[in-house]
């Protein structure tokens, strides 16, 4: 295992949902589930974060935001879905100026199901970001052996 | 050239070069007990005793990126001045000297957080100038006493003497110990950057530089660390081997102390910290210095 899977630090970003998946979020980083015990740590800066986590339907408000800060994250990166509005639209699908998914707006590597999403199904699907973290990153170091 | 001059040249390029590669592993493991003992103080299990390295080892195969051509330079010249210190400090020279070069360090990093224009990392520059303009009274006044008490500002003049610096230089210690969480950039006084999650300025002084540039700010952190902590242990350091121990057990104990404090106060506003940091310098570095002068 390298080193881009020992460490991911994430960035939590709410779309627009009801904050149930997002308090599941951050109760992934309290006492009970402490994710930092696989080097997890909330970082709240794009630039420093390896691991973007998605809550909520993206909308015409928002997707630009979404944007920015998938774009402001440096390669090697990994894009987590977590919850249905995250994933699908979830039960805002048909709202007037909801576009749907998180994928709507950028690409997603791992969809994290669930109304709210469990701590568990967070943990589990950072983990499965993490062999795509893994992939990116050689792909990385080739790219650069080969320039 | 004079003799005594080339030899304490070449003492510090061979202490900069041990400690340029000794710190960083210690300061490593330190970070890592660190962030192990916070995590069972919160009731949590804590990452591995690694997990620093693997986060730095991390950073460095991340994509380079920077916003401006300058930032990297600015924080390697940080780096290169802060074990520099390290070296001067270690190799027994010149304690003045060693406060000179970690503080022009310390103005290499800001300047490197100004210059990437950020509002983030420039409140978080202007954060750090407060947090510098807060230790370095208590920092110089203590050296100040350290030539009261030992007659020099050398390091290693201290091996020659009959008490160790604490005898007479307690108050200085207690001030160098308020300033120590400032310096170790520990809750109450981490007002630049927080290593803590939810910071309301990002990540303040460092939220423009990523990647390997990151990286090379923690190995600097970590170099920081060993050397206040070696300045913690200086004050019990006389005669021989077993004071040295001494003042290594001491830092160990001061360490874990300032990990209790950051886990248990809240942070401060600067005109809080600027105002007791001097308040501190004053009182009992000022009285200190009276007392050495007058008695």
């Amino acid at each position: 295992m390298g080193f881009a899977s020992k460490s991911p630090w994430v960035i939590h970003y709410d779309a627009s949902s009801c904050n149930g998946c997002d308090i599941e979020v951050l109760a992934a980083l309290c006492p009970g589930y402490d994710v930092e015990r696989f080097g997890i740590i909330n970082t709240g800066n794009p630039k420093h974060a390896d691991i973007f986590l998605v809550t909520g339907s993206v909308n015409e408000q928002n997707i630009r935001v979404v944007q920015e800060i998938y774009n402001q994250m440096l390669e090697p990166k990994v894009v987590v879905a977590c919850g249905c509005c995250a994933c699908t639209g979830g039960v805002f699908h048909d709202s007037y100026n909801v576009l749907g998914g998180v994928d709507q707006a950028i690409p997603v590597d791992v969809y994290a199901p669930g109304c709210a999403v469990r701590p568990e199904a967070i943990i589990d699907a950072v983990v499965e970001g993490l062999a795509v973290l893994e992939q990116k990153s050689e792909a990385l170091q080739q790219q650069r052996k080969g320039a | 050239m004079d003799n005594a001059i080339v030899t304490s040249l070449v003492s510090v390029v061979i202490g900069t070069v041990f400690f340029a590669i000794l710190a960083p592993i210690v300061g490593c493991l330190l970070d890592g007990i660190d962030r192990k003992v916070s995590a069972r103080m919160q009731g949590r299990v804590g990452p591995n005793i690694l997990q620093p390295y693997w986060d730095v080892r991390k950073l460095l195969l991340k994509e380079r990126a920077s916003v401006n051509t300058t930032e990297g330079t600015y924080v390697n010249a940080a780096l290169f001045f802060a074990l520099v210190a390290g070296g001067i400090f270690f190799s027994g020279g010149n304690f003045l000297l060693v406060v000179f070069v970690i503080t022009l360090s310390s103005l290499f990093f800001i300047v490197a957080a100004y210059s990437t224009r950020s509002p983030y990392a420039e409140i978080g520059a202007s954060r750090e100038t407060l947090q510098v303009m807060s230790y370095e009274p208590m920092v110089l006044l203590t050296s100040v006493a350290m030539f009261m008490i030992a007659g020099t500002f050398n390091v290693s003049g201290l091996f020659t003497m009959s008490s160790p610096l604490i005898c007479g230089g307690w108050a200085v210690f207690a001030g160098l110990l308020f300033v120590l969480t400032i310096k170790l950039r520990k809750s109450p006084f981490d007002i630049s950057s927080s290593h803590h999650a939810h910071q309301e300025i990002v990540k303040g002084i460092t939220t423009e530089m990523s990647g390997p540039t990151l990286a090379k700010v923690e190995i600097m952190h970590w170099c920081e660390n060993v050397l206040f902590l070696g300045w913690v242990g200086m004050f019990f350091v006389y005669g021989g081997l077993p004071s040295v121990l001494l003042g290594v057990l001491v830092a160990v104990v001061v360490y874990f102390f300032e990990i209790w404090i950051d886990n248990n106060f809240a942070r401060v506003k600067w005109q809080a910290m600027l105002k007791w940091a001097w308040i501190v310098a004053i009182v009992a570095g000022g009285l200190n210095i009276a007392v050495l002068a007058f008695f």
